[in-house]
């Protein structure tokens, strides 16, 4: 029952990292419907950001609490940055080209932002600072679950209330909604639609590298390439959870997080990707709206 | 005098404002990762504040330049599409039987002494180049003609590679015997493949041929028994000439020679392909899968076919590679090798075979002769697939379209 516990607190640790990435690109999808590849090497930059950020405030002489917060707040501008950056590069000269062209332009980002830090930082892994100190917490729980796992659970949770709460009440946030509905028709009734795609990206980008901290700081090290694996399961659960949901992409993150904690521990560590994908397949081909996504029928 | 300059230099200050703001901001943008550099162990820091002044000046001009082509972009769009030059020395040389004849000569020539007059090295780089040739035409199929975004290509690389190395492996089968069996068994998972992700939309058949690049992948690398792991196959013999004893230069040469056969195979079968019933159904599903039904093409079939047959020609490389470099491992068919091979098509121009056997020479011979910026090639693959994106969706050559021209005269359809 123990071992089935800590997989079962592993899997909601990592389910949740995913949720917070695969937001990112359920928001993106949901109003210009495309894959943003790059998704993943934004929630890569994040986390060399923090790391970097982290290492010269503690040469310095800070620590604790305070530099994880301030890490973590100049990871997320610098993200929000360059996800605005790149849409604005990369994406937005395309709105009107077919459908394969934007997501060829993305993939094209992706590979190179990857090689930008690799070339800029190094290839190597990285050891990366704990940020996230150990401390006291419910005393049954904490012996099977550390205290960066309860920070990431948490901030997951609250993070995704936040969202759930500006999409729905605020002014932009229901720009945002109009135009997922109908971009021609926001337009028509004031909406600014470049502002509200800008604004998709920042807070996309932003929450990926919230997700990049957190994991990094619970594993320990990172390097250029933690952005691809990263994406590509956070884009899983996206569209395994329904692609456009926003509870959706939470569940999703969760039920892959699941799946691979699960398949790991009592099937074979080995084989955890496939297993990742192995499950995206097989959602696609039974289910291809997603978990809560709705089936809609095509309009020709 | 004073005020009819004034004009100029209010449009000279705007756009040196607008560059400076976008130097400013990729200044600001780079500033961590290219500036600082940490050193975790020794804790120490690196300042490297030159490269905040290359990316200054870098983006400052550059963003005058990708302003310019934006600007010409737009006021292009407006435009009718006329008689380029481009397209009119493509309809010279097509129509003009002397000019084509000759030149076809000329190049048949070149590539028949090109391993004589080259060094063996120059003979061994031409071989991988004319392997992505076929890699590129082989996807041209699924991408260029039948328009479905396939991300795992290399995994019918994979295939064709490890059916060789195994059966040689373990049956001591030659060459030219696994040769066919390899692109038979390649196109075999091309329709297993196909079949699940049939009902899949573009961007989603995108993410499942990724995913399921990486399952072989993964499986070869961690399936011990079966594939050798990691660690690869190694010893697979080269291929055999007649139970003749070559030497290794000599291999080369008939590997080369081999490739060349095979490439001129590949360019009659896709080109013939493409005007054929089928090729032009692949274009038809392309362009709307709705119509196309709605015309009586059965969609299940022709997508099947697009994925087998493109398949068939990556699991044929991947013989071949095994061949040529008697070793292989897992490492070689990673998730880059695919954006690789896609690359080369959109680079050359998706439904083009000129422009696709342009695109693999420029990606292949390009980095090789510039080696000492072999470490930027993937930036520049990255950086290009963008910037053709954005500037030039069709590639360096379009695709010519088959149209058909109706002269009142004649009364008659002629195919251009």
């Amino acid at each position: 029952m123990d071992y089935f516990l800590e997989l079962f607190l592993g899997g909601l640790t990592r389910g949740s990292i995913y949720a917070l990435i695969a937001l990112g690109y359920t928001m993106v999808y949901g109003i210009i419907e495309l894959i943003n590849f790059a998704h993943g090497e934004v929630y890569m930059i994040g986390a060399f950001t923090a790391l970097i950020v982290a290492s010269v405030l503690s040469l310095m002489g800070m620590s604790g609490f305070s530099l994880l917060i301030l890490a973590g707040l100049i990871a997320v501008i610098y993200a929000s940055a360059y996800g605005y950056t790149i849409e604005k590069v990369a994406y937005k000269p395309l709105r009107q080209a077919p459908r394969l062209s934007p997501l060829i332009s993305a993939i094209g980002m992706s590979i190179f932002l990857q090689n930008y830090v690799l070339l800029s930082q190094t290839s190597d892994f990285l050891s990366f600072p704990a940020l996230i100190e150990e401390f006291e917490f419910m005393e049954p729980v904490s012996h099977i679950m550390r205290s960066s796992e309860l920070v990431i659970v948490l901030t997951t949770a609250v993070v995704t209330a936040l969202l759930t709460l500006f999409i729905k009440f605020s002014r932009i946030g229901k720009a945002m909604r109009a135009t997922a509905q109908d971009k021609t028709m926001a337009m028509l009734l004031g909406v600014n639609v470049n502002r509200v795609i800008s604004v998709t990206f920042i807070i996309g980008s932003g929450l990926a590298a919230v997700g990049g901290v957190l994991i990094s700081s619970h594993i320990g090290q990172i390097n250029f390439y933690i952005g691809f694996i990263a994406g590509i399961k956070a884009f899983t659960a996206a569209v395994l959870g329904g692609i456009g949901s926003i509870p959706g992409a939470v569940l999703g993150g969760l039920v892959l997080g699941w799946t691979e904690s699960f398949a790991t521990g009592y099937v074979s560590s080995d084989y955890e990707d496939v297993f990742a994908f192995g499950l995206l397949v097989f959602i696609l081909i039974f289910r291809p709206a997603g978990i809560l996504g709705r089936t809609t029928s095509e309009k020709v | 005098m004073a005020t009819q300059w004034k004009p100029l230099i209010e449009k000279i200050t705007s756009e040196l404002v607008k560059s400076l703001l976008v130097a400013a901001w990729f200044m600001f943008l780079t500033f961590p990762l290219m500036v600082i550099r940490v050193h975790p162990l020794e804790r120490t820091i690196e300042w490297r504040w030159m490269n905040m002044i290359y990316v200054g000046v870098g983006s400052f001009f550059l963003s005058f330049i990708w302003r310019y082509l934006m600007e010409r972009k737009d006021g292009g769009n407006s435009k009718e599409e006329g008689d380029t030059w481009q397209k009119r020395v493509g309809l010279r040389i097509r129509s003009d039987k002397r000019i084509s004849l000759s030149g076809l000569i000329a190049i048949g020539i070149f590539i028949f002494i090109f391993p004589f007059i080259f060094s063996s090295y120059q003979t061994q780089i031409m071989i991988t180049a004319l392997m992505y040739v076929m890699l590129g035409l082989g996807l041209n199929i699924v991408v260029g003609l039948a328009g479905l975004l396939d991300l795992g290509y290399v995994a019918f690389y994979a295939v064709g590679a490890y059916c060789y190395a195994l059966l040689n492996h373990h049956f001591g089968l030659s060459f030219w015997m696994a040769l066919p069996l390899s692109g038979a068994l390649a196109a075999t998972f091309g329709i297993l493949l196909g079949f699940p992700v049939l009902r899949l939309r573009g961007d989603y058949l995108a993410i499942v041929t990724l995913g399921f690049g990486e399952i072989i992948r993964l499986i070869l690398e961690n399936w011990n028994e079966f594939s050798f792991g990691p660690s690869g196959i190694a010893g697979i013999s080269r291929p055999g000439f007649f139970g003749m004893e070559l030497s290794l230069q000599e291999h080369t040469v008939y590997l080369y020679f081999i490739m060349i056969m095979l490439v001129v195979l590949t360019v009659l079968v896709v080109s013939r392909l493409r005007n054929s019933r089928i090729g032009r159904a692949w274009i038809a599903l392309r362009e709307d899968e709705v119509a196309c039904q709605a015309m009586g093409i059965d969609k299940t079939k022709t997508k099947l076919t697009a994925f087998a047959l493109g398949a068939t020609w990556a699991g044929l490389v991947g013989c071949i590679f095994a061949a040529k470099t008697t070793f292989i491992n897992p490492a070689s068919f990673t998730f880059m090798e695919s954006a690789m091979i896609l690359s080369i098509v959109v680079l050359g121009g998706m439904g083009s075979i000129v422009g696709v056997i342009l695109g693999a020479f420029v990606l292949i011979l390009l980095p090789e002769y510039l080696r000492a910026f072999s470490e930027y090639r993937m930036l520049a693959f990255g950086a290009a697939m963008v910037i053709i994106m954005v500037f030039r969706p069709q590639g360096i050559i379009t695709g010519i379209r088959q149209r058909y021209e109706f002269h009142r005269n004649t009364q008659k359809g002629k195919a251009r």
